[in-house]
């Protein structure tokens, strides 16, 4: 009987071994691979760094030891700020606006959901709102609020420092990005749960309470720390209303003695603020993902 | 004596232009079950929305121990504490424990010390066989176990009535008798109840009442024997051979 397949028509069993060139990334021999393709990438690196013309400037300008400790400690006699100094700054601004935010945030993102009939007029102010801030870029809220209110005679108001501007600022804005998370967080709760907690009686109050925002929160923890990364890192925008904060610092050191290396250290202060934060957020996404995986199997 | 709990007299339920209910009538009794049936999509779940006022109603009148429901002066979350209420899909808080579950009600909206109320919830617990699991979260239950836990869960408001959506119709079939066991249980020792079910012996068997639900109008209601035995109506009869 004739077959157009190719299947053998014998008994020999199947070929099943891997061809000889896929062999080479296989079991230990994967290992020996990725040690050999890692060393060879190093290799390379310090090569360029260390071996060509622009390798050398690039560590000159951006890596020096003798300005990177300048960087650190400042130089009063030029008027350079300590870029460690300056990282202060940065960290005060950004947990006070954290606090605020989290607080004006939820505040928001509430009155926007609610449907209690009195809160309907400060329902409609706070989608306005957070259409505003979240539409104008922060470039322009921070010189609108920083050259903006000093003009106002506000009295007290406007006559602060430059930095309670920034912070007025940044609240403003990140208030207004937050209470979409929390938003988000808050629907992604079934209604039926909504449902269940009026129907033992529960106020719309107690019901958001006890039942809605415990629910929430799960969902809300890791974009919101996204979010509170991005806050980190715009705590330098400050400085374009006058605050010397870590990265003008840098920019001062970096104008008075040529040398990129005041940048470099507050690259990596910031690193060193960011990168745990990130790792952390990371680490919660990862674990959230992997308990909804156990709980669909 | 009048020993009306819930009257629903004429009541209209639109929704935009589609009218759910259509002059809907029913009377609940102390001590009475009534069992609603009907096919998917005719009005059940409306209709016990209307009672315990999570929907509005366009027209008729709703009243509980002879009080009107929509008299402006009537809080709907009193009266919500007077019905308890059960859904087919359990609805359990899955961030509570069992025993917070069944506790919440009782502390947050009626302000009760949690130490009394835990006794009462343990008891209710110990009553379906679960007091060992009062610290476990729902998700660790069985469907059965889950919708048993919600339906003591209601009862913990200590209810004047309990209103409940097709229960076992998101259950495996396994799992339906042990929720059965318990409504005939409640229904022996005299909770008031109406019950929205497809389980038609369950009806027959416990229902003292049983109204059908056709399109939105109750076209039939009467004891279980005259409705599942002798229906007046071709809807039911056609209704009823559909189930069977
Ligand atoms: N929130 C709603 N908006 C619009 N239509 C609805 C809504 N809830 C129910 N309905 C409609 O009302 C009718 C009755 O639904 P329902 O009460 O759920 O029936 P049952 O519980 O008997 O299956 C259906 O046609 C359904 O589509
Ligand atoms: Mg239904």
């Amino acid at each position: 009987m004739s077959s157009d397949t190719d299947a053998p028509a014998s008994d020999a069993p199947p070929q099943l071994f891997a061809s000889r060139r896929r062999l080479i990334f296989k079991g230990r021999n994967g290992l020996v691979a990725s040690l050999t393709s890692s060393a060879a990438l190093v290799a390379v690196i310090l090569l360029i760094l260390f071996a060509t013309a622009g390798g050398q400037s690039f560590r000159f300008y951006f890596f020096n030891p003798h300005f990177l400790w300048i960087a650190l400690r400042g130089d009063p006699v030029k008027a350079v700020s300590s870029v460690l100094g300056g990282i202060v700054t940065n960290i005060w601004i950004f947990l006070l606006c954290e606090v605020l935010v989290l607080f004006f945030g939820l505040v928001i993102a509430w009155v926007r959901i609610t449907t209690t009939p009195l809160l309907v007029p400060f329902r409609l102010l706070a989608t306005v709102y957070a259409d505003i801030f979240r539409g104008i870029p922060f470039v322009l809220v921070i010189y609108i609020v920083g050259y903006g209110i000093p003009q106002l005679s506000l009295g007290a108001l406007s006559n602060e420092s430059p930095a309670v501007y920034g912070c007025i600022a940044l609240t403003l804005t990140y208030s207004a990005y937050v209470s979409e998370v929390y938003r988000a967080g808050l629907h992604s709760v079934p209604h039926g749960q909504i449902l269940a907690a009026r129907s033992l009686g529960l106020t719309q109050y107690a019901t958001m309470r006890r039942v809605v925002l415990p629910q929430a929160v799960r969902t809300v923890i890791p974009p919101l720390l996204n979010d509170f990364i991005s806050l980190q890192k715009d705590t330098a925008l400050v400085s374009l209303i006058g605050v010397v904060e870590t990265s003008r610092a840098a920019q001062i050191g970096q104008e008075t003695y040529f040398n990129g290396s005041f940048l470099t250290m507050s690259a990596l202060l910031f690193l060193a603020m960011t990168i745990p934060m990130t790792r952390f957020t990371d680490h919660l996404i990862d674990r959230d993902r992997e308990k909804r995986l156990a709980g669909a199997q | 004596m009048n020993d009306e709990v819930l009257k629903m007299t004429s009541v209209v339920k639109r929704f935009a232009h589609h009218e759910v209910l259509r002059d809907v009538s029913l009377t609940l009794h102390r001590h009475e079950v009534v069992c609603l049936i009907g096919a998917s999509g005719s009005g059940k779940s409306t209709l016990l929305r209307c009672a315990n006022l999570l929907e509005t109603i366009d027209g008729g009148d709703i009243e509980l121990f002879g009080q009107s429901l929509l008299d402006p002066r009537i809080d709907p979350d009193l009266v919500r504490r007077h019905m308890g209420t059960v859904f087919q899909s359990f609805n359990l808080f899955p961030h509570l424990s069992v025993l917070e579950n069944i506790a919440l009600g009782p502390v947050r909206a009626l302000k009760r010390p949690f130490d009394d109320v835990r006794d009462e919830a343990m008891a209710l617990l110990a009553r379906i066989g679960l007091q060992d699991r009062a610290r476990e979260f729902p998700d660790r239950l069985s469907g059965g176990q889950q919708q048993r836990v919600a339906i003591v869960r209601s009862l913990a408001m200590r209810p004047s009535l309990l209103l409940l959506d097709e229960v076992t119709s998101a259950l495996d079939p396994t799992l339906v008798g042990e929720v059965l066991d318990l409504l005939t249980d409640l229904a022996t020792s005299g909770t008031t109840m109406l019950i929205a079910t497809h389980e038609m012996s369950f009806a027959r068997d416990v229902a003292h009442q049983v109204a059908f639900l056709d399109n939105g109008v109750l076209v039939e209601q009467g004891p279980p024997d005259q409705v599942f035995e002798r229906p007046r109506h071709d809807a039911t009869r056609v209704f009823l051979e559909r189930v069977r």
